[in-house]
């Protein structure tokens, strides 16, 4: 393992690719990220952002390109070209486990009650004992305000009430990086504050976050950092004041016209 | 009450009636689709598996297997396992040494022949349930750290019976009619003890109806069972 001071970034992305086939999606995209900093992925559709989100925790394999977080690296075969594998499936689920993941759609367990479903991953993948991992979940469950509906199933909720079960079932996992898959996209739009509201807390905790998002309010108050990307390649960079407010990229003032 | 007596003494339990008998072929006829049913569950799991399966050594001869059975008529592989199966014993005994001259027993015979037969279909039904289960509801379990067998086990396995129940239950149904084939190796179930009381009365559109009238009852019943299952199975899941 290096120790010189650049691959110490809490979360690096170093020269990342992937294809479909012929059809290159991401071409060559690095960044690093700091503990306790929430960096958001903005662009328009197709530009490449949710693929990188599940990149960083090999839900699609990068044809190329190194990922590490706090200083380990996943666990992939070094072949610099064609299609790469895991190596190692036993530390695959290990960063899985420390790299929480909140879908676009929810993806909450539909033969599980809310309960269940908040303690799966304590239970099965860290090995707490049931009644502890109830007593976190229920914590949890109530700070995100859905204590009352723990023995529900997911779809007796509303969007917004299984959205924050996702994030309460992410963090019963208490993972060093939280990644948002545009988390808002699916929920109708009375809904999308209860969501984001959630989400400001933890990054006010000083919680690690990758945010793709639709969403520029939330991205420009709460960002630590922005990155701009543009048919699978970052265009631009840096603190939302200065990606929001002195974009240099044609694209970026383009796309921040469009939305905004 | 005269006629009636007449029109229905035949199917009268105890001396002289052959009610009691057909209770008994109904039973039998239960006890080999429960039999089939369950043993054809099993390796339709299997076959599912291999037809899912990355490997060709184990797709193809799946795919070759339900291909076949699917292809040709129910009685026909019957008739196979039936006749087949005393050849097939007997000749594993004497090429092992011993003597020849064993019989499969008939129940035996008509449950393997049964659930060879439920497993080509099941097997059918298990892959599409497989497949149907949302990737969404994988990726979740495999984002949280799951390994690929706690994702089978505990997300996968689960909801695949929401798929797989509906068309399982028909499949029930079709097993449970087609005990009645075993009628062809003498076996006393339902369909031949009515077949049988019908000639010995010379009334057989009574004891037919009355077979009839039986396996409808079981089919119903069966239905509503199914009905449950499926409601159970479909928790937590909104309606389509």
């Amino acid at each position: 393992m290096k120790t010189d001071v650049q691959d110490r970034a809490y979360l690096k992305v170093e020269g990342l690719h992937k294809s479909y086939g012929n059809l290159e999606v991401i071409k060559g995209v690095s960044f690093t990220g700091d503990e306790h900093q929430v960096i958001s992925l903005l662009g328009a559709s197709g530009s490449g952002k949710s693929t990188i989100l599940r990149c960083i925790n090999l839900l699609e394999m990068p044809n190329q390109g190194e990922i590490s977080i706090d200083g380990t690296r996943l666990p992939l075969s070094v072949s610099r070209h064609g299609v790469r594998k895991v190596t190692d499936q036993r530390a695959l689920c290990d960063i899985r486990s420390k790299l929480g993941m909140v879908f676009q759609g929810f993806n909450l367990w539909a033969h599980m009650t809310i309960l269940q479903n908040v303690i799966e991953g304590p239970v099965q993948v860290l090995g707490q004992s049931k009644s502890e991992a109830t007593d976190r979940a229920e914590h949890l469950l109530e700070r995100v305000g859905i204590a009352d509906k723990r023995h529900n199933y997911p779809n007796q909720l509303s969007g917004g009430q299984q959205q924050r079960v996702a994030i309460a079932r992410t963090l019963a996992m208490d993972p060093k990086v939280l990644l948002f898959d545009e988390p808002t996209s699916a929920l109708d739009p009375e809904m999308v504050g209860e969501v984001l509201s959630v989400m400001r807390d933890l990054a006010d905790e000083g919680r690690t976050m990758v945010v793709v998002t639709h969403e520029m309010g939330f991205a420009r108050e709460v960002s630590d950092k922005v990155i701009f990307l543009h048919e699978g390649k970052i265009s631009e960079q840096g603190t939302p004041d200065e990606v929001f407010g002195n974009p240099q990229s044609r694209e970026c003032q383009q796309f921040l016209a469009k939305v905004l | 009450m005269e006629t009636l007596h007449t029109l229905l003494g035949p199917l009268s339990f105890g001396q002289g009636g052959w009610g009691d008998d057909l209770l008994k072929g109904a039973f039998l006829t239960l006890q080999l689709a429960l039999c089939a049913m369950t043993a054809g569950l099993v390796l339709g799991l299997l076959l599912a598996g291999a037809k899912l399966s990355s490997s060709r050594l184990l797709r193809w001869p799946a795919s070759g297997y339900t291909l076949f059975v699917r292809g040709v008529p129910e009685f026909l592989i019957l008739l196979i396992v039936f006749f087949g199966s005393d050849r097939l014993l007997n000749w594993t005994a004497t090429s092992l040494g011993l003597e020849a001259g064993y019989e499969v027993p008939k129940f035996l015979a008509a449950v393997i022949g049964l659930s060879l037969i439920f497993a080509a279909y099941a097997c059918e039904i298990f892959r599409g349930a497989y497949l149907a289960v949302p990737t969404g509801q994988i990726e979740a379990g495999a984002a949280i750290g799951l390994t690929r067998r706690q994702v089978f086990l505990r997300i996968r396995f689960p909801q695949l019976w929401r798929f797989a129940i509906p068309g399982l239950g028909n499949l029930w149904m079709v097993v449970l009619k087609d005990t009645s084939l075993a009628a062809v190796i003498a076996l006393n179930e339902l369909l031949r003890i009515a077949k049988l009381g019908g000639e010995t009365e010379i009334r057989p559109l009574l004891f037919f109806t009355a077979a009839g009238v039986i396996y409808l009852i079981m089919t119903s019943v069966s239905d509503i069972g199914r009905a449950s299952l499926e409601a159970r199975a479909r928790r937590g899941v909104a309606e389509v």
